[in-house]
């Protein structure tokens, strides 16, 4: 890979009960998280594309790592989300560059499909900044029980030359879903909405 | 574990190339597992604690298992550990001791044969709270280059009622350690210390 790499972080989170009540199946969530070089930090680079190809690269990595992580085949994942950190001598265009253009694709390869938007997050901060990835359910972005989000860090990161670079996945929505909203059972698959 | 009430566990795994200096060819990684379960002595002062101890022993043992697994499942691959607890605000720093012996004998019984004290950190604190637990070399404490420390937590965890247990292993010292002592191939072995 072109992209230079510090550290890569995976967590998984596994939900057995919610408010005294047991949640059958349990719900895990997993995400792969990679501490990056920033090339164009400390300086203003009008031509972003090193770093879009960056997130073409993490986009594939970081799904292989997440989906690795939660255990299950890459098609049975129900929703997904991504999300990055700028450290204090980038700029937040540095995130969307690698957030927006071509971090999809590969990512919803290692997923088999995924016709939903992937639900974006991104920041600047110092180390240790939270980042909050909103998830959706990959086919259907309306599916209301899969809106949520998952709070990851690294203690360490970003540096300020650094980017931290966030995708999640899960098997599962919310623990308790009880707000209605279109559901799972009624998603129609044609335009990555219903 | 029938007295023990899991609500979520929360496993981590962190992959470190290089930290400035060098890419290193093997990464070291530093994983946790981290337990968010009831605290049944919360709210008021129990004289008698101690019968949660042997609750405990079966969620540290599995817990264990869970992190080797996610470190790749070798014991032989892990050369440190570490241990630690935040108890919620209805609880006590007490409550949190009750997690040395099942924690500890846990992993020694997973890795086969650790010699050295299980370094181990506590507090109190809300959900979010985080603490850094210690890490010291598996067989020798003195072992300078495996000192090392991380930092762990769960957003929404603990709550008033609540206790946030964890288990923190490594794969090797710190990434560019270079601050002489005790090497990890000096280790007599005889006492955990040196």
């Amino acid at each position: 890979m072109k992209v230079k790499i510090r550290k890569i972080m995976t967590v998984v989170d596994e939900t057995l009960s919610e408010q005294g009540r047991d949640v059958s199946p349990h719900i895990r969530r997993a995400a792969a998280i990679a501490v990056i070089a920033n090339p164009f930090a400390g300086t203003y680079q009008e031509d972003l594309s090193e770093l879009i190809d960056v997130g073409e690269e993490l986009g594939g990595f970081l799904a292989e790592r997440a989906v690795a992580a939660l255990g299950i085949p890459g098609d049975k994942v129900e929703s997904y989300g991504k999300a990055a950190a700028v450290g204090e001598n980038g700029e937040l265009e540095h995130a969307a560059a690698i957030l927006h253009p071509k971090l999809g694709a590969p990512f919803r390869k290692v997923l088999g499909k995924g016709a939903a938007l992937i639900p974006s997050s991104k920041k600047r901060g110092g180390m240790g900044v939270v980042l909050d990835i909103p998830l959706g359910h990959k086919d259907a972005a309306f599916v209301r029980s899969h809106f949520d989000g998952m709070e990851v860090r690294i203690t360490d990161a970003p540096r300020a030359n650094e980017i931290v670079v966030a995708v999640a996945v899960t098997t599962g929505g919310r623990p308790l879903p009880r707000v209605g909203g279109l559901k799972v059972s009624e998603i129609k698959g044609e335009d990555g909405l219903r | 574990m029938p007295d023990v009430r899991v609500r979520k566990f929360l496993v981590s795994v962190e992959e470190i190339h290089h930290e400035g200096g060098p890419v290193v060819a093997v990464p070291p990684r530093r994983g946790t597992v981290l337990a968010v379960i009831e605290n049944p002595y919360a709210g008021s002062y129990h004289a008698d604690i101690q019968p949660f101890m042997e609750d405990l022993k079966p969620l540290g043992l599995a817990m264990a298992q869970k992190l080797l697994a996610a470190l790749g499942g070798d014991p032989k691959a892990v050369e440190g550990y570490g241990k630690g607890a935040i108890v919620g605000e209805a609880g006590e720093l007490e409550h949190a001791a009750l997690w040395h012996a099942p924690g500890g004998y846990a992993m020694r019984d997973v890795l086969g044969g650790a010699r050295a004290i299980v370094p181990s950190t506590k507090k109190v604190g809300g959900p979010g709270a985080r603490l850094d637990i210690p890490v010291t070399h598996v067989n020798a404490s003195y072992v300078r280059s495996h000192f090392d420390a991380i930092e762990v937590g769960v957003p929404d965890a603990p709550k008033a009622n609540e206790m946030v247990v964890a288990l923190v292993m490594t794969t090797g010292p710190r990434v560019h350690a270079r601050a002489g002592g005790l090497a990890a191939a000096d280790i007599k072995g005889e006492d955990g210390l040196r």
